[in-house]
């Protein structure tokens, strides 16, 4: 097995990431690679650019900015899981990032390439949707502020540009009480269904194309999610409703 | 990149994985390849120390960092690497394909928890699949490697306790995981 013919990039700033994505008919950016690369290898992504993103400096800090935490392309979900700023800003997101597969994965994958990634059952789009923060996405045209709520348009899609790079999620100070919570057949999969609560709102994964609001009072109305060898719909339902229920009675 | 010590060219062709580097071009075919997509741990070595899955990295990515393999653990053979040890003594390997992968995490898993709770072993090896042991055995090396390596680890007095959280170093650059160049 191996990844399909592409031609690779390493542009050493994010102006020459940007002039990149600009300039190449369907590049796909490599960060941690946790998600692309295991696409890659079983040849279901084949793109014909590869814009490699490691090599660019100065851009893995996880900082405070407007009362929340800024966590930047290159900074990998180890270093926010170790985070005394993460723990003490947005101690939500560092329960989260605990979630994400395994330590060995976490070593090298990104927080901002989970969310641009945004597979349906992952963590952390969820808890940014939660939160209600934001992603910064820059291209050669400038840059400009993804709320969450406008970020995510389906399974593995989003509404950032080809030509733009995420280079920051901001994740608001996590109000009280918070909980996430999920259930998954082994330690470290992706999650069956899952739910996110920060204060009164409440997010949903796994159930829906993208990670959705909800009540907390009847979590599951209108959602119709799909059924596969692991968990029909009505069971993910089920999963919804009785984490809601736990996340709520603290 | 160097590999165990030694410095290689990385491959030409940038769509080499780098476990297929270091076993292909290499000759390092201590690290074992299963999955191919992050899920079996196999394939896992250090990278700048800290343990990273070589499936799913190109090896062209590697130039510039350390990369440590099952060989570079125990250099000319004599003397096995205390979790190696370990693992011999507490029967953690039957038909030792996954060995190394588990190996390796385990070496990175003690270097951030080198005194680790039963949840923490229990999270450290979870990325790793073995069909053979069961897993209890390879439980019992690791709590048995954490105390052949305390003697030979400098009391990490700012870093080591579990009271002690590492300090914050989000801003230097990571976890380990070699983001600069």
């Amino acid at each position: 097995m191996k990844p399909p013919r592409f031609e690779y990039h390493a542009p050493s700033t994010v102006e020459e990431a940007c002039a990149l994505l600009a300039s190449l008919e369907d590049a796909k950016v490599l960060a941690g690679g946790q998600s692309l690369m295991p696409l890659l290898n079983f040849r279901l992504a084949r793109p014909s650019h590869l814009v490699d993103i490691n090599r660019v400096g100065g851009l893995d800090r996880i900082y405070e900015r407007d009362g929340g935490v800024a966590v930047q392309a290159l900074a990998r979900q180890a270093a926010v899981e170790d985070s005394e700023l993460v723990a003490r800003a947005c101690p939500l997101l560092s329960a989260a990032v605990r979630l994400v597969a395994h330590r060995v994965i976490r070593n090298r994958g990104t927080v901002c390439g989970s969310i641009a990634h945004s597979d349906p059952a992952s963590e952390l789009p969820a808890v940014l949707l939660a939160l209600g923060g934001h992603v910064v996405a820059r291209s050669k045209r400038g840059e400009r502020r993804i709320e969450a709520g406008e970020l995510f348009a389906g399974v593995f899609e989003t509404s950032i540009a080809p030509d733009e790079l995420l280079v920051e999620a901001w994740f608001p100070k996590s109000p009280k009480p918070f909980a996430i919570l999920e259930e998954s057949r082994r330690h470290g999969d992706f999650a069956l269904a899952g739910v996110v609560r920060a204060g009164d709102r409440l997010a949903l994964f796994g159930v829906a194309p993208t990670p959705v609001l909800a009540g907390a009072k009847d979590p599951a109305r209108g959602l119709q999610p799909s059924g596969d060898l692991e968990a029909t719909p009505e069971f993910r339902l089920h999963l919804v409703r009785v984490l809601t229920d736990k996340a709520f009675a603290a | 990149m160097k590999v165990n010590g030694f410095a290689h060219p990385a491959p030409s062709d940038p769509r080499r994985l780098l476990s297929d580097h270091l076993r292909h071009d290499l000759g390092l075919t201590g690290t074992h390849v299963g999955c191919e997509h992050g899920v079996c741990g196999c394939c896992t070595v250090l990278l700048d120390g800290a343990p990273v899955r070589s499936c799913l990295m190109l090896a062209v990515q590697a130039e510039g960092h350390d990369v440590t393999t099952i060989e570079g653990l125990a250099p000319g053979g004599s003397q096995l690497h205390p979790v190696q040890q370990a693992f011999h003594e507490c029967h953690g390997l039957q038909c030792g394909f996954c060995t190394p992968g588990f190996v390796m995490s385990v070496v990175g898993l003690l270097a951030q928890h080198p005194h680790p709770t039963e949840e923490q072993v229990d999270e450290g090896i979870a990325g790793n699949l073995c069909r053979c042991t069961g897993y209890a055995s390879i439980r019992r090396a690791v709590t048995r490697a954490a105390v052949l390596l305390a003697p030979l680890t400098p009391d990490p007095s700012p870093l080591g306790g579990e009271g002690a959280n590492p300090a914050d170093r989000s801003s230097s650059g990571g976890e380990g995981a070699g983001t600069s160049p």
